[in-house]
């Protein structure tokens, strides 16, 4: 585990451990480096909301010492939208797993990209359904196995890099817990960014997409990861297409939704006063 | 607006009103037939009120963003009809577990599925109380006309907000675009309690409430939780608790929560319970029972859940006969049944046709309820001799 400074501690709910995270997860690497962006961005903790959707990555919520709130499978940024336009001063981060924003949640997922509202969505891609035990995920690679698809994957599995941007995020990341050093670099930009963000970052889960294709543990498992992505900027954007490349994709800036809305219907609220 | 001004609006414009009247200041929603309208609404008068309006891309985001607003300090309030009601189910049961206070409307139209767009129904009244998976509350208001829409509204956040709970009120294609001209009446509005001490509050203690960004940072939870909304759900006990502390605050509320109005209902010898639309028609029946010299009145429900059973256990007592015409093919009449216990004989009337009851249809039945006393009467007084 890395050492967590006295200065982190403060971000840690630490009433709620432990964790109910496999030993060898990699989603309390995530979880210590969003912890260490919110110390760089020196944020507000009761102006914080970090809101989480279902599965394992659905419980880092109650880890960060912020307002929490754990919600429903797939639909976090769906919350996450309501809390920010009523106060779009709060700081809205929507935590999620890989079946949970590209699966049951991908329509809410390219509706939040579409509409470009201030919300970062960070996506704990282990490539698996962990919780209810190893089942195949949108993000399987094919060819992989899990419990419900023994002899490998026959689908496609999505990149959620080019789906973010085909969808029109404005922000738009990868990286694994492999970099971990990456992680707080790059959520710390995407909470920033005056727009959607995305981050995601692969996790191992050698409990079970580890196991099921023998891909030992968890550190053999950051070797797999390792060797599985290319740094993005390297390459060109036809490169990049079905490549697990890392490294930010994507930030430009465009207008805001909320921003937006007060623009343009601040104008009836003006009429509506004269 | 003045409340002395009288206005012809439709029953969808009367539910946005009332729920600007209430305070509301969000608004999520998607497109479906007939409850557009008030989605439609929303989206021109809120920004005039500093509110937010937003069209979702499903009705399950639609009130996921509903409970979003709510947690960030908003009234707030979605609409739907059934098919998009069915979709919001599984928000229904998130709001009950996190005591989220939000309004849904639902404007009933044939079901099931895709059913009859767009013609009334009243086939929503059991999903709406145990639509949503697990025991939970719920508070569930109906209206029968344009001007109690209006007030119903009001009433659903009033309750919403004093109970801490999701209120759906069930209208439907009938009232939602009927136009009827309504007054705007000064009533009362309620807000969210304030804890006294931020720094002692627990989110899931009681019915106070602070929202995130006021300063006391919040755990809310979908799993069962303590009152500090710590989750717990190895050991039930504490979920269960709440639970039951939810159930109690709306039992100990009865006499506020419970809303019906009655026409003619004492001394009468038959009663007809209705609810929604059809309790015009069950009043006009009336007028003309009454004309006929057949001692009728009736009991229009406009709160369905919590079930007013002791009413209706009251009133069943002196009657010689029940008629509850529903627009389904029998719902309510279950625990009005219930609630009788077999004191009176209660009689179903049901269609499910997407047509409205007509006052005639009414008059018949408790003539022939009349009919069957009569001859049950002298049956037994044949047998006597």
């Amino acid at each position: 585990m890395p050492r967590m400074g006295k200065n982190l501690e403060k971000y840690l709910r630490q009433s709620i451990m432990p964790s109910p995270w496999c030993p060898g997860c990699g989603h309390g690497t995530i979880l210590r480096g969003m912890l260490e962006s919110f110390d760089r961005l020196e944020l507000d903790l009761d102006k914080v909301v970090v809101i989480g959707g279902i599965g394992c990555s659905g419980r880092t919520p109650y880890f960060t010492n912020t307002n929490s709130m754990h919600t429903t499978h797939g639909r976090a940024l769906a919350f996450a939208t309501g809390v920010k336009m009523v106060n779009p001063e709060l700081t809205v981060i929507s935590v999620m797993g890989d079946g949970d924003s590209v699966g049951i949640g991908g329509n809410h997922f390219i509706h939040a990209c579409r509409r470009n509202i201030n919300l970062n969505a960070i996506i704990f891609n282990n490539s698996i359904y962990g919780m209810t035990g190893g089942q195949a995920a949108p993000t399987t690679p094919t060819g992989k196995k899990s419990t419900t698809s023994f002899a490998g994957s026959i689908e496609s599995a999505f990149n959620v890099v080019e789906l973010a941007m085909a969808a029109g995020a404005t922000f738009v990341a990868r990286t694994t817990t492999f970099d971990f050093q990456e992680i707080p670099n790059m959520i710390s930009r995407a909470i920033e960014h005056p727009g959607f963000s995305v981050v995601e970052i692969l996790s191992q889960c050698p409990t079970y997409f580890g196991r099921i294709n023998k891909l030992g543990d968890a550190t053999n498992m950051l070797d797999y990861e390792k060797d599985l992505t290319i740094p993005g900027e390297t390459i060109s954007r036809e490169e990049m297409l079905g490549e697990m490349s890392v490294g930010v994709f994507r930030e430009e800036i465009k207008p805001e939704f909320t921003d937006q809305y007060k623009k343009v219907y601040a104008k009836t609220e003006k009429e509506n006063a004269s | 607006m003045k409340s002395d001004a009288m206005k012809l609006i439709q029953g969808n414009e009367a539910c946005a009103l009332g729920a600007l009247q209430a305070g509301c200041t969000f608004f999520a929603g998607y497109p479906i037939t007939p409850a557009s309208e008030i989605m439609e609404t929303m989206a021109r008068e809120l920004p005039k009120k500093d509110g937010r309006f937003i069209q979702m891309e499903d009705e399950i985001g639609s009130l996921a963003a509903v409970i979003g607003a709510s947690w960030a300090g908003a009234k707030a309030m979605t609409a739907t009809s059934g098919p998009g009601f069915s979709l919001m189910q599984e928000h229904v049961g998130y709001a009950s577990m996190t005591e989220t206070p939000c309004v849904i409307v639902n404007s009933q139209r044939g079901g099931p599925s895709t059913g009859l767009p767009t013609l009334p129904s009243q086939g929503d009244v059991m999903q709406a109380r145990w639509g949503t998976h697990g025991d939970h509350p719920v508070i569930v208001l109906t209206a029968s006309s344009v001007q109690t829409t209006y007030e119903m509204t009001i009433e659903a956040f009033n309750m919403s907000e004093k109970f801490r709970i999701p209120v759906i009120l069930l209208l439907d294609a009938i009232i939602s675009h009927m136009r009827e001209n309504i007054t705007f009446p000064e009533l009362e509005i309620t807000n969210r309690k304030k804890p006294g001490d931020p720094d002692k509050f627990k989110p899931f203690f009681d019915e106070t409430f602070l929202a995130f960004g006021e300063g006391s940072r919040k755990l809310v939870t979908g799993l069962g939780h303590d009152e500090k909304g710590f989750p717990e759900t190895t050991n039930g006990t504490p979920s269960e608790d709440r639970l039951k502390k939810a159930f109690e605050r709306l039992n100990q509320n009865l006499d506020t929560i419970v809303k019906y109005d009655h026409y003619y209902s004492e001394d009468a010898d038959f009663l007809i319970i209705s609810y929604g639309i059809t309790s015009r028609a069950a009043k006009a029946a009336v007028d003309k029972l009454q004309a006929k010299g057949i001692s009728t009145g009736m009991i229009d429900l406009q709160t369905l859940w919590p079930f007013p059973t002791d009413l209706i256990h009251d009133l069943s007592g002196n009657v010689e006969g029940i008629l509850v015409p529903e627009m389904n093919l029998g719902q309510m009449v279950m625990p009005i049944r219930m609630a009788v216990e077999g004191r009176a004989p209660v009689q179903s009337m049901n269609r499910a046709d997407g047509r409205l009851f007509q006052p005639d249809q009414i008059v018949d039945e408790i003539q022939k309820m009349q009919q069957n006393r009569d001859h049950h009467i002298s049956k037994t007084k044949k047998s006597l001799y």
